[in-house]
């Protein structure tokens, strides 16, 4: 009798057991399916915008009308983007597979550059449309690479989920298709690398002159050390340590890290080793209480830079974030603003003590024999080229760098449209409106209401 | 000895002459603390600062105690009117004008901003008309009131929250919660550098032409961030990582433009090791 009600149960224990492990199963399969099926859509999406990428191009060759020239070169644009995304959703970042997406960035900045400018104007150069006729070559290339990996996975039905699994093993060197023809793909790109984008083009490299400015000689490690000591302000009781940067830096800093056991204190630096300039520092402690205003603790970043001897300086930004003020000061020269040349500056406002402080874009904009053009429109001109529904409440005249990565002489306008503020650029040589930006409004905090 | 008596009279001396002048101001400038209000400020003297333009008309609209655009065109509009100079700061002379000009509830804003009612703050208009209660809140609110009420007419206590934040441009608060997510499952063992500097990874991501153009593209590419393929990204972020996505926002990059980072002692991709390497933060190696 009990042995019957005992096996009884375990019989509908395992019976159980085995329904649940079942189900489990399942339920995994569907999860991997459901994974599984995302890169395989990210993947043929990205075939399918490459084969109307290379096709568009090839239109937009043909064509002569220049009307519809914008347009389709409008569509390429969009084209790129599309398959920009859909690379980003595969899992390929443990695969270099960089030079196809900067490939098409850069396909995508060419035709961007010369869909909004005006073509009945400025029309097509000889030169952009040689660039084109290569655009068009060398997107066939990859189109087909593409779709040889495709032919192989529908014929193979190869699973996105192995590649996963084979690149994060570290296990690149086995067998896998996919991934051996994306690296095929990635080499055919690299072939490109010299091809000629155009004067228009020189933008996609981001003017980065790694400090070449700076002029000065090249300081030791202990000097390294006094100055952040200057910047930073600590005591012998802390621990330093200096290292020099690594091979893959663009330019030469030394970085410096401080560590006070005593008062937490925990702060770094880097120093450029040319003149030793600092680039940024970040003096890091909990700030709990605000006994400063904003304005007192502009007064104290002010009072920073000047002892630092950071010259000419106007601020342009405060904000507020919990007990932290964060202040952007630009660089002022004859009443003009020179907006590339930023500093930026974050007071605790317990006690007023510099915690943050960046000069990356400082150091390498700064230029003191910079040659500000005269400008061609007075400000009432550049007025007129406004929006009419715009209410100018303020305005000066600055140095900002625009679209082609050139720095232009422009009328700044700052004031409102309706309830939105907006601060427009007007080009002060040629009138061209080179930047309109909407500015931000503080945000609702949403817990709150609640 | 002589000396030392002069010596002590004086600091005496000085005070007695300045105490009543510290009484007046005090006395005078009652409704503002005595700071100088500039743009970006939050806090509640920013919110009388909109109340009290509100009153006149200046201002329209929402009064949630961050110092904007909205009101610092309108600050600007009553300096014009009231013949003051026209710098945007809330000033003493600014501050007193306006307080004479203008009446603030302080009450009524508050006790508004901690039901989360919608509300307006305009003078010649009947309070009861200014607010209406927010749909979730029960009618009956005022019968709930004792709670909080016998706190407000403290001076100082605890102080309203404004319902708004700074955010940096281009960015929602909701990007850099998810951000923060990330820092915090990636790097919360790090010190507050190597927190700073992956989110800056985060960033330089973005700006990079090889990897995709959202914050949300970067994070959530397979593969990208080990947090994100183990769940750890859903952990509460704290505080610190907040602050930390917030230094590398507003441009704090102490990687020296690094796209690439890894944990030498867990990395398992060989490729990794073959980037050209810019420098260490913590346990972190960080490259091109």
């Amino acid at each position: 009798m009990i042995r019957g009600i005992i096996i009884g149960v375990l019989a509908l224990g395992v019976a159980g057991t085995a329904y649940w492990g079942y189900q489990e199963h399942r339920e995994k399969n569907a999860i991997l399916l459901n994974a599984e099926n995302n890169y395989q859509r990210a993947f043929h999406d990205l075939t399918y915008q490459m084969d109307l990428l290379h096709d568009k191009i090839g239109t937009t060759l043909a064509m002569n009308s220049r009307h519809s020239l914008s347009p389709s070169l409008v569509e390429v644009w969009r084209l790129t983007s599309e398959a920009h995304s859909d690379v980003g959703q595969l899992p390929l970042t443990l695969l270099p597979f960089n030079k196809t997406e900067e490939f098409l960035a850069k396909i995508g900045k060419f035709s961007y550059r010369t869909a909004v400018r005006d073509l009945e104007k400025e029309p097509l150069s000889e030169g952009e449309y040689e660039t084109l006729k290569v655009l068009y070559k060398q997107s066939g290339d990859i189109q087909n690479e593409l779709r040889k990996v495709q032919h192989m996975v529908l014929q193979n039905n190869l699973r996105w989920m192995d590649v996963e699994l084979a690149l994060a093993s570290g296990k690149e060197q086995t067998d896998n298709t996919i991934i051996d023809g994306f690296k095929t793909v990635e080499k055919t790109v690299s072939g490109y690398d010299e091809s000629d984008f155009g004067p228009t083009f020189t933008n996609l490299q981001k003017k980065d002159d790694n400090f070449k400015k700076i002029k000065g000689k090249t300081i030791s490690e202990k000097e390294a050390i006094s100055i952040a000591k200057k910047y930073m302000k600590f005591d012998g009781n802390a621990e330093v340590k200096v290292t020099e940067n690594g091979k893959g830096s663009d330019y030469g800093f030394y970085s410096i890290s401080i560590r006070n056991k005593k008062t937490g204190q925990e702060g770094s630096m880097d120093i450029t080793k040319k003149a030793g300039y600092p680039i940024w520092f970040i003096n890091h402690r909990d700030v709990t209480k605000q006994n400063l205003s904003l304005n007192d603790a502009n007064l104290k970043a002010a009072a920073f830079l000047k002892e630092n001897g950071y010259k000419n300086l106007e601020l342009f930004e405060s904000t507020q974030y919990d007990n932290t003020g964060l202040f952007n000061f630009v660089t002022k020269e004859n009443n003009i603003r020179i907006y590339p040349e930023a500093l930026k500056v974050e007071v605790a406002l317990d006690n007023g003590s510099i915690i943050g402080f960046s000069a990356e874009d400082y150091l390498k904009s700064f230029n003191e024999a910079r040659e500000i053009e005269k400008p061609v429109l007075t400000s009432e001109q550049a007025r007129a080229k406004v929006n009419p529904n715009f209410k100018v409440m303020e305005e000066r005249q600055a140095v900002i760098v625009n679209d082609l990565n050139k720095e232009v002489l422009c009328y700044e306008f700052l004031g409102t449209i309706g309830d939105d503020s907006y601060r427009i650029f007007i080009n002060a040589v040629d009138g061209v409106e080179e930047e309109v930006e909407k500015l931000k409004n503080a945000e609702e905090v949403y817990d709150e209401v609640i | 000895m002589k000396k030392k008596i002069v010596t002590l009279t004086i600091p005496i001396l000085i005070s007695l002459c300045i105490m009543p002048f510290t009484f007046l101001e005090n006395n005078r400038a009652f409704a503002f603390s005595n700071q100088v209000i500039q743009q970006g400020a939050v806090g509640d003297d920013v919110i009388e600062l909109q109340s009290r333009l509100q009153y006149l008309g200046f201002y329209n609209k929402k009064i949630d105690g961050v110092f904007g655009w909205s009101t610092y065109w309108a600050l600007r509009n009553f300096q014009y009117e009231f013949g003051l100079p026209i710098d945007g700061l809330a000033g003493t002379e600014t501050k007193a004008k306006l307080v004479k000009a203008s009446k603030y509830n302080k009450q009524f804003v508050k006790e508004q901003i901690n039901k989360g009612n919608k509300f307006t703050h305009y003078g010649g208009v009947d309070q009861n008309k200014q607010s209406a209660p927010q749909s979730k809140a029960p009618a009956k609110a005022p019968a709930k009131a004792p709670s909080p009420k016998p706190a407000a007419p403290a001076p100082k206590a605890a102080p309203t929250k404004p319902t708004a934040a700074n955010t940096p441009g281009g960015f929602s608060s909701n990007d850099i919660q998810l951000m923060a997510n990330a820092v915090y499952g990636e790097s919360r063992g790090e010190p507050y550098t190597g927190q700073v500097a992956v989110a800056a990874v985060i960033l330089n991501r973005v700006n990079s032409a090889s990897f995709p153009n959202t914050v949300s593209g970067v994070i959530f590419e397979p593969g990208a961030f080990t947090a994100v393929a183990d769940g750890q990204i859903w952990l509460t972020p704290n505080a610190t990582a907040k602050k930390a996505v917030l230094d590398a926002i507003n441009g704090i990059d102490p990687t020296g433009e690094a796209l690439y980072y890894f944990n030498p002692a867990t990395a398992t991709s060989k490729w990794i090791w073959s980037r050209p390497q810019i420098k260490r933060i913590g346990k972190h190696i960080f490259c091109e």
